[in-house]
């Protein structure tokens, strides 16, 4: 075990890196610094492969642990470990990062230090918030990560950019705001305490915990997004730069979910089996609605926003049936997202960096331009519709199978949205990549450049090795989540 | 003929003496200094400042001692709040001063001579243990800032800006003395340790005692100015010149906590239950109308006004949750962390009112919510500090507004208002739409004039430190929070 306080490195890093990148100031100096942000997220990513390859497997629970006083006023501490459950998105997000300082490097020519350091800085406070095991550190970092996003999609977004960026911060804090006095009202249930691990022993009345965990609910809700809170995440999808939607889509819905896990399940356990039915309800809308929705986009972007809000359906519907395969299967799931959903957000950012625009409509026949392109764009858009062989069919997968023991109308509803995922997916590849050449900005497309298949290549191993050989993802969860269910099934009514 | 005249013990206020006779010295000097010169006063102004510290610091026993026969009192939490107040002039002097050497009509020596005595009477506030103490602090405070909005004489804004201060401030006092008499004659003293203790024995006529409370609580709100006695906020600020806004907007917040916990908490704890009530009603409405109606306003320094009077309202949520059904327990939880909240909207205010400092120059006031557009382009440094302020104001972390915003929080929600946390969560978000449009106008907004900002070293310097200050203190804020909390346990 390594004696370096990694999961420090981890979050202040980028954050150190970010600054120095803001600090090169004008874009007279863009160049240094994008090999400076690209330094950077490299170091980033660096320090958190020793997270991976020193896990102890069969350990369920929190390793790496850093414990140091913050504010003793308020018994807050700088509380960091990561368990089996979090240490993926820590890994995850620091390989997005440079997948995304990477995707800016030729198509962002304004305020380029700004736009790389606003994407380090975020990465290292969604660093901070999957590795917090203090309540008001976590919500530190669940907040403050919405500053750069909000600049990212405001500043460097489409021409609709500043509604998003309103829409986008108001939502999530209206959310967060209630779920800190639920933060506040567990301090003083446990006698002076903002330690999520003292709150998972501690025992809540029925009537409490439902509170608690509606105010919590909210919080995540918006974040993942679940139906109805959802209309956010379409906007600031369309108005973002490319980055911003691979972030957003990679990384931050996580946070929502991820919220689920370490603080609904575990501290307010009757209340998620009591509420549960709601949870899978809106979940299975989520699948089966949204999925519809995303069939008629017109605007690709909009598309996969709302497949990734289809996809998000899955994971929040594995985690509330309580089995190690549902919830298993809803992580593996929110890893595959992130590398899918990133690379067809870059999949659609590389044509509209070309053509500008993002309609469907405006595409068509680009195969015989692009065949490089098209080959990649089609494994992910095959990723994304959960085809065998692809890590998004794993996760589907395993969410389904949980869900044949829960319920067989739940699982047979939600098996359905893997069609309705082909559907739309394949749709929309067919109508952009197939057919004859629809127009002249298509007749003028080149092929991917090096950097971009770098970037797609990158993915599409990524994709493939976890569709083939999921082993060292899942292997790794499978303790801490028996330890999390294991907890849930016990009651805290006393 | 003099038997019964005993030196009273001079130790304890020995700030406010050296203040005032220093004040006298400059008002000297400056006669004997051309326009060209000024800088001798400001100069002076600003070491007497660092004196009052000095003196402070050296003469601080940590013990409450009282002297002039009762009526003035020194305590840590005295002692806290005056240092926080002379630096807060400090920094407010050295805003200031750039900008009233561009405005001819300003740029004279009774403007720092002003500041200080209206310094002083905020020191005077912050020490009263009598009810006439506080009304002369209070009334010398007034005065000069009367004078002050007054200044730019040619102005017709400041003008009416400083008449509408003056009349509505001359009712406030009479509010708030007229209470005074009541609790007077319901006690029999004027002292407020000894209406404590008066009232602690019972016996009091408690009907005269109530309405006395009602007029000393407006009295308080005016002065505060929380809504429905805070009409004659963003008119001053906004017509006040930026520098006297500046200051109006800063330091006169912790006199105004201060006479609060003297008067409130101190003089009439057992009276808890309906001060509290009234408090609350208080600081809902100040909190809907003021989030609400800032989102209206296309001036920044309206908008800040309104945001004052939003701020204002959350504070008192802190005192509200002192005493809960008879038990205080909680009362020095709330109590420290409403002043922590007061030093922290200070220091950010402070900060918002040397932005516009910083844009304007001479016939060029930046105070209109457009002036800021683009403000990325010109320079991102200091956007990036606007942007850091803007963020504080509105209780984001890392920055120290949001530990504000978070220990009077958990004080309300500690005392078991969780309907009062919740409704003061809701307005925060309403009040983040504004604070988030300055940021919007900063970084997604093309600038409308692109002169450089003509700012001396020194204003650059001490603005970034203000904003460097407000985001370290957010991530480091138990220095000051336990400080708030220190001074307030060795002063209930």
């Amino acid at each position: 075990m390594s004696t370096y306080p990694l999961l420090s490195f981890a979050i202040w890093i980028p954050i150190v890196a970010g600054l120095v990148v803001l600090a090169t100031g004008s874009d007279r100096n863009a160049p240094l610094a994008r090999m400076l942000a690209l330094f950077g997220s490299i170091a980033a990513f660096l320090v958190t492969i020793p997270l991976w390859t020193g896990f102890d497997i069969a350990n369920g629970g929190m390793q790496f642990v850093e414990l140091k006083t913050w504010i003793p006023r308020f018994n807050i501490n700088y509380h960091l470990g990561v368990d089996g459950i979090s240490m993926l998105f820590v890994v995850l997000n620091a390989f997005i990062t440079i997948i995304v300082v990477a995707a800016g490097w030729e198509v962002i020519q304004n305020k380029v230090a700004q736009y790389n350091a606003a994407f380090l800085i975020m990465s290292g406070l969604m660093n901070g918030i999957f590795t917090s095991l203090d309540g008001v550190l976590f919500y530190v970092f669940f907040e403050a990560s919405l500053i750069p996003l909000y600049l990212i999609i405001g500043v460097w977004g489409g021409p609709n950019r500043v509604y998003a960026a309103f829409k986008f911060f108001l939502y999530t804090l209206f959310g967060s705001l209630l779920f800190l006095l639920a933060l506040m009202y567990l301090f003083i249930q446990s006698g002076g305490s903002f330690s999520i691990l003292e709150w998972h022993k501690l025992p809540i009345a029925l009537g409490a915990q439902i509170w608690l965990f509606l105010a919590f609910m909210i919080a995540f809700a918006v974040k993942v997004p679940m139906w109805p809170v959802h209309t956010w995440l379409p906007d600031a999808h369309v108005e973002a730069p490319t980055g911003g939607s691979i972030v957003l889509a990679a990384i931050a819905l996580k946070l929502g979910a991820y919220g689920f896990l370490r603080f609904s399940l575990p501290i307010l356990p009757d209340a998620s089996h009591e509420l549960s039915g709601l949870v899978v309800a809106l979940s299975l809308i989520a699948v089966v609605y949204i999925g519809f929705v995303a069939l008629v986009q017109e605007d690709m972007k909009k598309l996969v926003a709302y497949s990734s809000i289809a996809h998000m359906g899955f994971v929040t519907l594995g985690f509330f049936m309580f089995s190690p395969m549902g919830v298993e299967g809803a992580l593996v799931q929110m890893v595959s997202h992130g590398f899918v959903s990133g690379a067809m957000f870059f999949c659609i950012g590389v044509m509209y960096d070309r053509v500008h625009s993002r309609q469907i409509a405006d595409y068509g026949g680009v195969v015989n331009k692009m065949p490089k392109f098209a080959a990649l764009f089609m494994l992910f858009t095959m990723a994304n519709a959960g085809l065998p062989a692809t890590s998004g069919f794993v996760g589907e997968f395993m969410v389904i199978l949980g869900a044949v023991k829960f319920n067989f109308w739940v699982a047979f509803a939600a098996a359905s949205a893997m069609i309705i995922g082909a559907a739309y997916s394949l749709w929309m590849y067919k109508r952009v990549i197939f057919g004859d050449v629809a127009n002249h900005h298509v007749e003028e497309l080149s092929d991917i450049n090096k950097r971009e298949f770098a970037i797609l290549g990158v993915l599409a191993i990524a994709t493939l090795w976890m569709g083939l050989y999921p082993q060292p993802f899942t292997e790794v969860m499978h303790a801490s989540v028996t330890d999390l269910l294991r907890h849930v099934a016990i009651s805290k009514i006393q | 003929m003099f038997d019964n005249f005993v030196v009273p013990d001079l130790l304890p206020a020995a700030p406010e003496l050296f203040l005032a006779a220093m004040a006298l010295v400059i008002l000297m000097v400056d006669l004997l200094v051309k326009d060209s010169r000024r800088t001798v006063t400001f100069v002076l102004a600003q070491l007497t400042l660092i004196g009052c510290a000095l003196i402070q610091f050296s003469t601080s026993t940590g013990e409450i001692t009282y002297t002039f026969s009762n009526m003035f009192v020194d305590d840590l939490m005295s002692d806290l709040l005056k240092l926080f107040l002379y630096m807060t002039v400090l920094i407010v002097l050295f805003y200031s001063r750039g900008y009233i050497i561009e405005r001819e009509a300003m740029n004279k020596g009774e403007y720092y001579v002003l500041a200080l005595f209206a310094t002083l009477g905020m020191m005077v506030m912050i020490s009263a243990n009598h009810f006439l103490t506080i009304y002369m602090g209070l009334e010398l405070l007034s005065l000069s800032l009367y004078a002050m909005v007054a200044m730019n004489r040619e102005s017709v804004v400041s003008t009416e800006a400083a008449m509408k201060y003056f009349v509505l401030g001359a009712l406030a006092s009479g509010l708030l003395l007229y209470g005074m008499s009541m609790i007077y004659g319901a006690t029999g003293t004027l002292e407020i340790t000894g209406v404590a203790e008066r009232l602690y024995g019972g016996g009091v006529n408690k009907s005269v005692l109530v309405f006395g409370l009602v007029f000393l609580v407006s009295g308080l709100a005016f002065k505060l100015g929380v809504v429905p006695f805070h009409m004659w906020i963003p008119d001053v600020y906004h017509g006040a010149p930026t520098s006297v806004t500046l200051f109006i907007g800063s330091a006169p917040k912790l006199a105004a906590f201060a006479i609060v916990m003297r008067l409130l908490v101190n003089g009439l704890i057992t009276m808890a239950q309906d001060w509290q009530m009234m408090l609350i009603i208080l600081a809902v409405l100040s909190m809907a109308i003021g989030n609400l109606a800032a989102i209206a306003q296309t001036n920044l320094k309206r908008m800040l006004a309104y945001s004052a009077i939003s701020h204002m309202g959350f504070m008192l949520l802190g005192i509200t949750t002192g005493v809960v059904s008879g038990d205080a327990r909680y009362a020095l939880n709330a109590y420290s962390s409403a002043m922590f909240y007061v030093i922290a909207y200070v220091l950010t205010s402070t900060a918002s009112f040397g932005m516009i400092l910083l844009m304007s120059r001479a016939g060029f006031e930046a105070d209109n919510l457009d002036d800021f557009k683009g403000l990325n382009k010109r320079s991102p440094w200091f956007a990036g500090v606007m942007l850091m302020i803007m963020f504080s104001m509105a209780g984001v972390p890392f920055f120290i507004g949001f530990f504000a915003k978070f220990s009077v929080l958990q004080a309300v929600v500690a005392a078991g208002y969780m309907w009062l946390a919740i409704v003061a969560v809701l307005f925060s978000l309403i009040g983040a739409f504004y604070y988030l449009r300055v940021v919007k106008l900063m970084y997604f907004d093309a600038p409308l004039d692109e002169t450089p900002i003509q700012a001396g070293m020194d204003m650059r310097i001490l603005l970034s430190a203000n904003g460097l200050a407000i985001g370290l203190l957010g991530v480091f804020p138990q220095v000051i929070m336990s400080l708030c909390a220190y001074a307030l346990l060795r002063s209930l």
